[in-house]
């Protein structure tokens, strides 16, 4: 694997809501083709931090440089035709519409003509799996089944960079065994991805770099191993003292 | 029922309804219907494509209509001319009104209100204004040549009102298969999606209202013409903006018959209403606004989602989904 | 520049009028704040209860301040019903047919009063309705006056309810947090029609405090309810002092450009007034946002 430059770069973004800081100077990047992962606690900012790459939310300070530029300030559709898309961590569909409709306004972005963006849509709903569903309206399916769609609207817009938000989230095992390749074969075609996830076993398998958000702030940085490992982390999730305590507890290995 | 052969089917079944009458009662009535559906597909556009419900798509109903008879009237324009500037003034107007509103993020009950609010102000400022003939109301001078968009009977009104709404017809069958339509109907479904697939909201939207006011502006430059007189009360009235979301909510929302179906429906109503009472103003609206709760209440989706519904039913075909695509 | 002579009285006739739009937007801010719907109807059931007041006086020989006592809780029983057995099962909880019901609802009031009683202006003689009270240099009209004071009664009244009753309460925990106040078991769809019943109990007094000043014919409660809309979005949807202020300012506005400009551009200027509100005043559109 070749290390790039990174086709994003967080740099000390905040974001207050009243007096809450729910994000406090984070700061994280993405390499170019990688799989980058972004875990920590709920209600650690981590899809308010989405909302703001994605141009959904202002930041109250910092800046977010991608393709080597600063995209603070333009609004989502700009951003989604320069190629950012993103899931929704509760799945958005257009409830009345079909499968295939809904990721048809995907690839409509670089198809105007209606004919070859139905067709587009059909290959897309291949990739995921979904193509049984192509005709369904978005409103039968289940969670896993919707949370597909999420992923295929948001590759059908062709980006260069994919911000998935849980997208494992509310799926049994199995199901996540059978997402997990997808993401993989995403990434393998070149896509950029950065993951908001909580299920670790995927983040372990799919991801490169992690970052841990807790209260606002990037606390740790690493490869998944050693991120699993830190006792820093170890605290953020549990409770101050838990890592002192596994260790002694020796539960960890 | 995709493609436009069924509608140049309709509206070459309807167009022969002078050979078959000429009796000026019926001609009357399927005139006000199609009128009504005119509007009423422009209403149809925003409200059931896009998902912006208006009350005051009366502002471009009446802007047509004002515009085309003081034109006339006041500059001795050609009537078929002032028909033209009519249209994109009415355009203009929903241009405009939509940019305020959409910038300013309203939806929902917000946008309702507001669109009410600019009829509202139209009516006054038209009924206190000398060059709209403030509260008498402007007459276009009777000139019954075709040049002057006159006729001597009510039959080639008919056929033009027919011709308008088969186009308009045809334009959201366009629409439909457009990128636009679909940018659109997913602004409908969930705004914060389409943005985040690269939708820009607030033009889709604004395209929508524009040619949605274009659209209702053809009706009442026709109005202007078919009667000759307007007023303030007339033009900016709340009845068209009532009859405008009317017909498409009865025939069928985000549909490309529902406005004509629901236009015969809510017209029919009326004159039935009429005949009961003789005459006697209130009754027809009444049933309307019956007709408006039930519809809401208990056929969504209108007579063409009842007609689905019971073909679905009549063919037994399966639930859609398992090799859906016959 | 007009004088202190002229202006003064102005604008206390302007806060007496003030504070009849001011009980009619609190009918409407309370049926936005917990419902969160806009009433279209709201204005049609203006109309009705100015109809209830002229009948009562016209039939039963009722003066409108005693008629209020008896169409007070009938007004609150039609908005009750009209909520719990109309609005609510026919909206399928969705805005925009809530939207539609209510707008349906006001074409139906509005026409089938101007069906059985015709386009007609009417207006009842009361041997009071000219009487004056002198203030300083102004002289108020004795029902403009009553309206005042009634008004102020009726909010303290409301305020008291939501404060220390039971109903008030559950009122309160749903308009904050409706989940939560259906999961602690209060029945969310009574509420719903209780609150509606006080909106449309507002309205019976307003039309009642109305009469003996104005007329009343199948529209003549429309121009209200737009004045109505105007001071509910500049007082902050669903905000109960808000609405109060916001009335009272509205009355000063409209009675000083009615002085300056006229009665008919006086109109215009609510309606500008209006929508730049709407479009300038983003708190007040907060709610919409989903």
């Amino acid at each position: 694997m070749v290390v790039a430059d990174p086709l994003l770069r967080v740099e000390a973004i905040s974001k207050r809501f009243g007096g809450l800081l729910a994000v406090d100077k984070a700061s994280f990047v993405a390499l170019t083709g990688c799989i980058t992962a972004l875990i920590g606690p709920n209600g650690a900012g981590k899809t308010t931090l989405f909302s703001i790459i994605s141009g959904f939310m202002p930041p109250c300070e910092g800046r977010i440089i991608y393709a080597g530029e600063d995209i603070v300030g333009s609004p989502p559709d700009r951003l989604a035709r320069r190629g950012i898309a993103r899931t929704f961590q509760l799945v958005q569909p257009f409830a009345g519409l079909t499968v295939r409709e809904n990721i048809a306004v995907g690839t409509h972005l670089s198809r105007p003509k209606r004919t070859d963006a139905l067709s587009a849509a059909g290959d897309i709903a291949h990739t995921v799996n979904l193509s049984r569903y192509l005709d369904r309206p978005a409103a039968s399916l289940t969670v896993a089944g919707r949370k597909r769609l999420e992923l295929a609207r948001a590759l059908a817009i062709e980006p260069r960079l994919l911000l998935l938000d849980e997208v494992l989230a509310g799926l049994n095992p199995s199901e996540i065994r059978d997402m997990v390749p997808v993401i993989r074969m995403i990434a393998d075609r070149g896509v950029t991805i950065v993951m908001i996830e909580h299920v670790m076993q995927a983040v372990m398998s799919l991801a490169e770099n992690v970052f841990v958000l807790s209260e606002g702030r990037i606390i740790a940085e690493g490869s998944p191993h050693a991120i699993a490992s830190d006792p820093r982390v170890v605290e953020a999730y549990l409770g101050k003292g838990a890592a002192k305590r596994m260790t002694a507890g020796s539960i960890h290995a | 029922m995709k493609g436009v052969a069924p509608i140049l089917a309709t509206v070459t079944l309807l167009a022969t309804v002078p050979l078959i009458t000429s009796s000026n009662v019926v001609l009357n009535f399927l005139v006000m219907a199609l009128l009504i559906a005119l509007v009423g597909q422009g209403w149809n556009l925003l409200g059931g494509y896009g998902g912006q419900y208006s009350f005051g798509h009366a502002a471009f109903f009446g802007t047509g209509a004002y515009v085309t008879a003081v034109l006339q009237m006041q500059y001795g324009v050609n009537a078929w001319m002032g028909f033209v500037i009519g249209i994109a003034a009415g355009a203009v107007v929903g241009a405009l009104t939509g940019a305020v509103s959409f910038r300013s993020g309203l939806k929902g009950s917000y946008f309702a209100l507001i669109t009410l609010a600019f009829a509202e102000v139209l009516r006054i400022i038209a009924s206190v204004t000398p060059i709209t003939g403030a509260g008498v109301g402007t007459l276009i001078k009777l000139d019954l040549r075709p040049e002057a968009f006159q006729f001597q009977s009510r039959v080639p009104f008919y056929w033009i009102i027919l011709a308008m709404v088969g186009i308009s017809m045809i334009l959201m069958r366009l629409i439909e298969d457009s990128r636009f339509g679909a940018y659109l109907v997913a602004v409908r479904e969930n705004e914060d999606a389409a943005r985040a697939l690269g939708v820009d909201a607030t033009r889709v939207k604004l395209g929508a209202m524009t040619i949605s006011a274009a659209i209702a502006a053809a009706g009442g430059c026709f109005y202007a013409q078919y009667f000759l007189f307007i007023d303030a009360g007339i033009a900016y009235g709340p009845w068209i903006s009532i009859e405008a979301l009317l017909a498409p909510i009865i025939g069928g929302i985000g549909t490309v018959f529902g406005p004509l179906l629901g236009a015969l429906v809510v017209k029919t109503l009326g004159e039935l209403a009429k005949l009961m009472t003789g005459g006697a103003p209130g009754l027809d609206l009444v049933i309307y606004g019956g007709v408006l709760i039930v519809v809401v209440a208990f056929a969504p989706r209108g007579i063409a989602g009842i007609v689905s519904d019971m073909r679905r039913r009549f063919y037994r075909t399966p639930p859609p989904g398992e090799n859906g695509r016959g | 520049m007009l004088s202190s002579v002229i202006l003064i009285p102005a604008v206390l006739n302007g806060l007496m009028t003030g504070a009849v739009y001011a009980l009619i937007a609190l009918g409407l801010t309370l049926i936005y704040g917990v419902l969160h719907i806009i009433n279209f109807a709201h204005g049609a059931l203006l109309t009705a209860a100015m109809f209830a007041a002229f009948f009562a006086h016209q039939w039963l020989g009722l003066d409108p301040y005693i008629a209020a006592i008896g169409l007070t809780p009938i007004f609150f029983g039609l908005g009750y019903g009209l909520q719990r057995f109309i609005i609510g099962p026919a909206a399928h909880g969705e805005d925009r047919n809530i939207l539609l019901v209510t707008l349906g609802l006001a074409v139906v009031i509005e026409n089938a009063l101007l069906y059985a009683f015709r386009a007609d202006t009417r207006t009842i003689n009361l041997p009071y309705a000219f009487n004056v009270i002198e203030v300083g240099s102004a002289f108020l009209a004795v029902p403009r006056v009553i309206a005042f004071v009634v008004v102020i009664a009726v909010a303290i009244a409301l305020w008291l309810i939501m404060r220390w009753t039971d109903t008030g309460k559950a009122i309160r925990a749903v308009a904050k947090e409706k989940l939560g106040a259906e999961l602690s078991g209060i029945d969310v769809a009574h509420i719903y029609a209780v609150t509606f019943g006080l909106g449309t109990a507002c309205l019976a007094i307003a039309a009642c405090l109305l009469l003996p000043t104005y007329y009343v014919n199948p529209t003549a409660g429309n121009a209200f309810v737009l004045i109505a809309f105007t001071i509910v979005v500049l007082g902050g949807m669903g905000s109960v002092t808000g609405a109060l202020i916001g009335g009272l300012f509205v009355g000063v506005v409209e009675s000083m450009s009615g002085l300056y400009l006229g009665e008919s551009l006086g109109q215009i200027g609510i309606f500008v007034m209006f929508i730049l509100v709407l479009l300038f005043r983003p708190s007040g559109l907060l709610g919409e946002r989903t």
